[in-house]
């Protein structure tokens, strides 16, 4: 039978949670800076940039 | 670079796996910043394909959820798209849910049966959710997937589906609550509808965004958009929860999750882009389409384990990865041909 548990405290689970809380900010942190920094420029070079303009 | 070391250890130091986990990654957030769903419901078959045992590929599935939410909440809060009421009963319904549903999995787990009944019930759900959203595509109707019209509506202009206006006046247990868009629904639905998904999302290690938002949507009425945004807002609790108790387990794999979680943080903002110049409506038989194939991979899968034919193990695992490359590729491909489009019919607006 599948019985409730309460969590119990597990340093180790925590803190696996806390490295993965903490790439996700990193993550878009940097990913938004970088976004910021050379997106254009990306979507330009995709696009094609002003050659049709 | 420390951490660098810690992934390929735990991976068994093999930087081929360590690209496919990021390729992955990637694949499953351009779709997930796109739809707004289905951000983990490849990971945990693949996982469980690859050989990860029941445990890790359902609790480094979920871990990954949870990152991954994270990273699409902290978006969508600035867009004020969360009802946090709905979204504070919804974490409640759900908590007991996941745990009923972790439960079940370490009791099926003991039993030797785990691995088969989670990728039967995966079949199951991919498969109907997978047909009905095709269905609903072809038919143009608009179902399954996020409205990318939708931030362009005030709440109130959203009509209530019919379903959910039969539930409203039909269960009107106290206490109602009054949530975002003027929907007045009983709060047993809305725990009722939180313990269901909680449920699944446990059993499956899945955020459970692909079954709850078009529940929120369906059984509770919320606008698309409060149903978006308060699913992101949830999956970030459940998904915290989940993993911390899969963790207790030793069922998460940091060497799993943080190189899935790299690539999919870009994933989500490549997605996230694209819905600003593509209509979903033409992609979405292609999401219901990759629904089905990922039920089909996993029935071979599945099949071919049973009969210890590996052929068959790998070709499901293809087909799995198969399906998500090519409906991310149709994302960005067609994100493209729409900027092209643009700037060829708007050439002074550059200037």
């Amino acid at each position: 039978m599948a019985g409730l548990e309460v969590p119990s405290w597990d340093p180790q689970a925590a803190l696996v949670i806390g490295v993965v809380l903490f790439e996700a900010i990193v993550l878009y942190v940097g990913y938004g800076g970088l976004e910021r920094l050379v997106g254009s420029h990306l979507i330009d070079a995709f696009v094609g940039g002003d050659d049709t303009a | 670079m420390i951490l660098l070391d810690s992934v390929l250890g735990t991976i068994g130091g093999s930087p081929e796996l360590l690209a496919l986990f990021v390729g992955f990654g990637l694949l499953v957030g351009i779709l997930f910043g796109f739809f707004g769903m289905g951000g983990s419901f490849l990971v945990t078959p693949a996982l469980l394909m690859m050989g990860y045992p029941a445990r890790v590929a359902v609790g480094s599935g979920m871990a990954f959820v949870f990152g991954t939410a994270v990273i699409a909440t902290m978006k969508h809060h600035d867009l004020g798209q969360v009802d946090y009421k709905l979204g504070g009963i919804m974490i409640a319904g759900t908590t007991i849910g996941i745990e009923v549903g972790r439960a079940a999995v370490f009791y099926l787990e003991e039993l030797g049966l785990a691995g088969g009944i989670i990728s039967v019930v995966y079949v199951l759900l991919l498969g109907a959710i997978g047909f009905l959203v095709t269905r609903d595509a072809l038919n143009g109707d608009g179902g399954g997937g996020v409205d990318h019209d939708a931030a362009d509506k005030d709440l109130s202009d959203y009509e209530i589906p019919e379903i959910a206006q039969t539930i409203q006046q039909t269960v009107r247990i106290p206490p109602m609550v009054t949530l975002r868009g003027d929907v007045r629904v009983s709060a047993w639905v809305i725990t009722a509808v939180a313990f269901s998904t909680g449920l699944l999302s446990g059993f499956l290690g899945v955020g459970g965004g692909f079954i709850r938002m078009p529940a929120m949507i369906y059984a509770i009425g919320a606008p698309v958009p409060v149903a978006v945004g308060t699913d992101l807002f949830e999956i970030v609790f459940s998904g915290a929860i989940g993993s911390y108790l899969y963790g207790q387990g030793g069922g998460v794999d940091l060497g799993i999750v943080v190189p899935l979680l790299f690539g999919s943080a870009l994933g989500a903002r490549i997605g996230s882009a694209a819905t600003a110049v593509v209509d979903a409506d033409g992609i979405k038989v292609y999401f219901g389409g990759m629904l089905l194939a990922g039920s089909v991979a996993v029935g071979i899968g599945e099949v071919g384990s049973y009969l210890g034919n590996e052929l068959l193990e790998t070709v499901g695992l293809v087909l799995v990865l198969g399906a998500a490359l090519i409906v991310a590729s149709a994302v960005v491909y067609t994100s493209l041909q729409s900027l092209r489009e643009t700037r060829r019919q708007q050439p002074s607006v550059a200037d």
